[in-house]
């Protein structure tokens, strides 16, 4: 059964007819070809698929297409304003070490986002709550911790 | 020492930046027009005959475009012995064998096509352990081998065998003998991006394979093999790897879904892409071989080892992969971790009907050195040694020949040995009341390439431009361990140019020069090495085509810098007489004289000196290429014996832990590790490895275990197989880096990528006993082993 939703995309309505049972990073990946959200499982295991949704982080790979009529999405590809410069976060993971083979990269950022946007300042036990659901086989976290630790500090010292 | 412009800088890596932005292209995000989807039909039995494949209705299906099986396609063999075909003909040997494959124009057709199809089967009995398949008169596995002689038993024939000294003389001089069999279980690399490729032809049936390989120049001429199995001889295979996901060993080796993937795109003369969903990658990827280890040493009264035997068994699993020369590694420590002289080791490799099994980072070494340094630890109680001070006693040294006739040129061990200490705080014991305690243990592996192969070379062409820009094409891959960045640093050290001013070319096997793989740690070994030889004959060329330009070029500088600054005097230095080759140098692209005044006229930029050579009549170019070959040897693996690796890394590492006697969890408090790298080239991007590395050695040692049923995987997802989360690493780690400057490393440096999971579990392992008094021989460490292990203690005790 194919519907017709609107929703807002990285900050500009965009139109789409969907499945139903397509899932939003299907959407995302092939109707949108924003390749920058990643699937690692499709069972919301790995938070590799990562997007933001209303403020919140959700698992695209779980999330009915449908189900995101009137709400505005954040992809990875939302982050970088202007499009030739990364975000704050997304060069404290360069600067900090926290990428190695990349892809739980975009998941990893767009959970750290939703935590700093509502939580700028948070502990490293909040930290570890916000990412417990990204995993990464190549850093061992420690560098994506300490990443996301230094941009809190640099935004706050910022404001 | 040196004094580096840019070798032990932190630095970004280069590709840091299009991964944070999601603009890296994997596997999963490429597609070609007119792309086709590849789903295969996997077996529904562990071991069975094939009666009959039944096509007809997936065929039917509207959008499928091609359905192959043995039938219809041309047979293609794959694998280290060739013992495996990419659709199986008559049998199958393992649940995951492949029997059919669909292409059609969406994955969902695809994958109800694949429901479509069916098999009939006469099951067989099945083997799942080597103890099973090696009882006599147990059903053969394969009844013949690649070239059709007849097989007598379940063995593979590869031998891998050591003995040295005398072991009985050296069983008689031990007074403690300590003596155990340790176990390790199949684990899953579990790269976050799933295995893929797209394979495509053109009208000359030539073909290009998007593939996620650590091999791409093996798996070209795997491919090229393949296409004459096909029919299409003389034809070639171009590699290009995109951005990948991970590999940890998961590319050593060409794999069915390739060549499937090949046989759909020519049967359809379009594009055909199969990538892995996760159940599959978890059900259908080969993973780390599973062992039993046999260990016995000996030490005299003062601690010095006598003797070391050895006995391992590998689950090989139904069909060879390169993993099944783990062995050849494990001789490495099981001959030259610590100073041992009578040496026997025997490894044997065991058919089955589980999953076959492939290479994983440390390959052979975490599960060798699990057995070595849990018994390491056993011996030094036996001796009443303190277990730091036993591993002193017995500490391998700079420039030692090893009883494998390993070539140690400088080794740190002792220096990680005593880092480890010092930081754990060793000589103070944990606090008992909590069951806390602390362990350690060490490892060697290869730090300088490793010969398992004819070459162990590496390539790299140079390429300059009009613009001074270096532009690089290497065989070595970039799977996100920072091969790149290491590659980057080393062509700017060693050439003088700014690292924004190197373009590493993306991995074609039609650009790049050969490389034999991205394996074994030496990624950065071979491509600094490399680097180092390119940029000095580069510099010898500059260096004489400057003798003739500097003069000229440096004289309408002087006029220019007049020009702007009257009465200018300029110091009294005759630099038409300087400009000799010899006196040159470079540093971030500008040629200078070296004892020269520095004034700002008096160099001359790279970029102005590649164009006016290129711009004159009868112009040129600078483009270098070199091929490094390390200086090691391809050793006797029958005799055990040959120096395989031009250096040799080692490392220490020590955790504490904590032990809850009600739930069995282990804690860790916090650990050290400390690795005798060489020299560090990228700080950032070497705790990255490590860190990495260590997670993987964590989740190795207490939570990960591919488990299966009759050859059936049990828990194919991350909800059942649990690797470590932020969560679980949520320790302090402390790490050392001992540089101890390898003469054959580029700038010092020896390989590391692979050393940071080998001693982990044994280490966790030791921390326990400290702890609790219990000795865990058994991989994972799981609690409910914990709390078997205390409650039996518990009734020894009573
Ligand atoms: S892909 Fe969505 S959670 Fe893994
Ligand atoms: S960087 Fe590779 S999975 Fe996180």
């Amino acid at each position: 059964m194919k519907t017709e939703i609107s929703f807002i995309l990285n900050g500009s309505e965009v139109k789409v007819t969907v499945d139903g049972h397509l899932r939003l990073i299907d959407v995302l990946r092939n109707t949108m070809g924003l390749t920058g959200t990643k699937e690692a499982c499709g069972e919301g295991e790995c938070g590799a698929c990562t997007v933001i949704v209303d403020g919140k982080a959700v698992n695209s790979c779980l999330y009915p297409a449908h189900e995101i009529e009137g709400k505005s999405v954040i992809t990875i590809e939302g982050l970088h304003v202007p499009k030739h410069k990364l975000s704050k976060i997304q060069q404290g993971f360069v600067d900090h070490g926290a990428i190695q083979c990349g892809f739980c990269t975009p998941g990893m950022i767009m959970s750290a986002k939703a935590l700093l946007d509502s939580n700028p300042n948070p502990s490293d036990k909040e930290i570890r709550e916000a990412l417990q659901g990204n995993l990464c086989r190549c850093t061992g976290y420690v560098q994506i911790v300490e990443a996301v630790k230094r941009v809190a500090r640099q935004m706050k010292g910022k404001q | 020492m040196n004094n580096f412009r840019y070798i032990g800088k932190e630095t970004r890596r280069p590709d840091a930046p299009d991964k944070a932005a999601g603009k890296a292209h994997y596997i999963h995000d490429l597609r070609r027009p007119g792309m086709l989807y590849g789903k295969i039909k996997f077996s529904d039995h562990p071991h069975a005959r094939i009666k009959h494949i039944d096509t007809s209705k997936a065929e039917r299906l509207n959008g499928v475009r091609a359905v192959i099986t043995s039938n219809n396609s041309p047979e293609v063999r794959l694998g280290f012995l060739r013992d495996n075909l990419a659709l199986k003909k008559d049998k199958v040997r393992q649940y995951r064998d492949e029997i059919a494959a669909v292409a059609a124009i969406d994955p969902d057709i695809a994958e109800e096509a694949v429901e479509l199809i069916k098999v009939e089967y006469e099951p067989l009995p099945g083997l799942f352990s080597p103890r099973e398949a090696m009882k006599k008169g147990s059903p053969l596995i394969h009844e013949t081998d690649a070239q059709g002689r007849p097989r007598t038993d379940n063995l593979l024939p590869l031998r891998f065998h050591h003995e040295s000294g005398d072991l009985d003389a050296g069983k008689r001089a031990a007074k403690y003998v300590a003596e155990g069999e340790f176990s390790t279980p199949r684990v899953q690399q579990c790269c976050m991006g799933t295995a893929g490729c797209i394979a495509e032809f053109d009208m000359n049936n030539n073909l290009t394979i998007w593939a996620k390989t650590q091999i791409p120049f093996l798996a070209q001429r795997d491919f090229n093999r393949a296409l004459s199995d096909m029919g299409l001889h003389d034809k070639n295979t171009r590699i290009i790897v995109p951005t990948i996901g991970g590999a940890f060993g998961t590319g050593l080796d060409t794999h069915a879904y390739e060549y499937i993937a090949i046989l759909l795109a020519f049967q359809t003369g379009q594009p055909v892409k199969i990538v892995y969903t996760r159940d599959e990658e978890f059900a259908y990827l080969s993973p780390r071989q599973s062992s039993t280890t046999k260990i016995i040493q000996g030490c005299d009264q003062n601690g010095k080892l006598t003797f070391r035997q050895v006995e391992v068994t590998q689950d090989n699993g139904a069909y060879t992969s390169w993993g099944a020369t783990y062995p050849s590694v494990m001789m490495i420590p099981a001959t030259s971790l610590y100073r041992v002289s009578n040496v026997y080791f025997n490894a044997q490799l065991v058919y089955t009907n589980n999953t076959y099994c492939q290479a994983m980072r440390g390959y052979g070494n975490p599960e060798h050195t699990w057995a070595l340094e849990s018994n390491m630890d056993e011996l030094a109680g036996e001796a009443g040694i303190d277990p730091y001070e036993f591993r002193m006693i017995n500490c391998n040294r700079p420039k030692e020949t090893t009883p494998m006739g390993l070539k140690v040129s400088t080794c740190g061990l002792k220096e990680c040995l005593e880092t480890v200490a010092k930081k754990l705080d060793w000589k103070k014991k944990s606090k008992k009341g909590k069951c806390r305690g602390k362990g350690m243990a060490s490892l060697v592996h290869v730090g300088g390439g490793a010969r398992i192969y004819r070459s162990d070379a590496s390539g790299l062409i140079l390429k300059l431009d009009d613009f001074g820009n270096v532009n690089a094409f290497h065989g070595g891959v970039e799977m996100g361990q920072g091969l790149h960045s290491v590659l980057t640093l080393g062509i700017a050290e060693a050439l003088g140019v700014r690292p924004e001013k190197v373009f590493i070319n993306p991995l074609d096997t039609s650009t790049c020069p050969w490389d034999v793989g991205t394996h074994a740690s030496r990624g950065a070994f071979m491509a600094c090495n490399t680097a180092i030889l390119a940029a000095n004959k580069l510099r010898d060329k500059i260096f004489e085509l400057a003798e003739e330009l500097f003069p000229q070029e440096v004289e309408k500088n002087l006029e220019k810098f007049r020009k702007k600054n009257p009465g200018y005097k300029p110091p009294d230095f005759d630099f038409v007489k300087a400009a000799k080759r010899e006196r040159f140098d470079m540093q971030d692209g500008s040629i200078f004289i070296k004892d020269a005044p520095r004034e700002p006229w008096l160099s001359l930029d790279l970029g102005r000196l590649l164009r006016t050579i290129h711009f004159r009549t009868q112009g040129q170019m600078l483009t270098t290429e070199v091929f490094y070959d390390p200086p090691n040897e391809l050793p006797d693996f029958e005799k055990g014996f040959g120096n395989i690796s031009a250096t040799y890394a080692y490392g220490t590492q020590g955790v504490e832990v904590e032990v809850d006697t009600e739930t069995g969890e282990v804690r860790i408090m916090r650990m050290v590790a400390a690795h005798d790298v060489g020299k560090v080239l990228n700080p950032p991007a070497l705790k990255g490895q490590i860190y990495g590395a260590l997670a993987q050695g964590v989740g190795y040692a207490l939570y990960e275990e591919l488990l299966s049923q009759k050859g059936k995987i049990l828990n194919p997802n991350f909800r059942d197989y649990k690797i470590p989360t932020v969560q679980e690493m949520n320790f302090p780690v402390d790490l050392e880096f001992i540089e101890t400057n390898d003469s054959f490393g580029p700038f010092g440096a020896k390989g590391v990528a692979e050393p940071g999971l080998v001693p982990t579990a044994p280490a966790i392992a030791n921390a326990i006993y400290d702890a609790v008094g219990i000795r865990i021989r058994d991989l994972p460490i799981t609690p409910e082993k914990i709390l078997a292990a205390l409650k039996k203690l518990k009734a020894s005790k009573d």
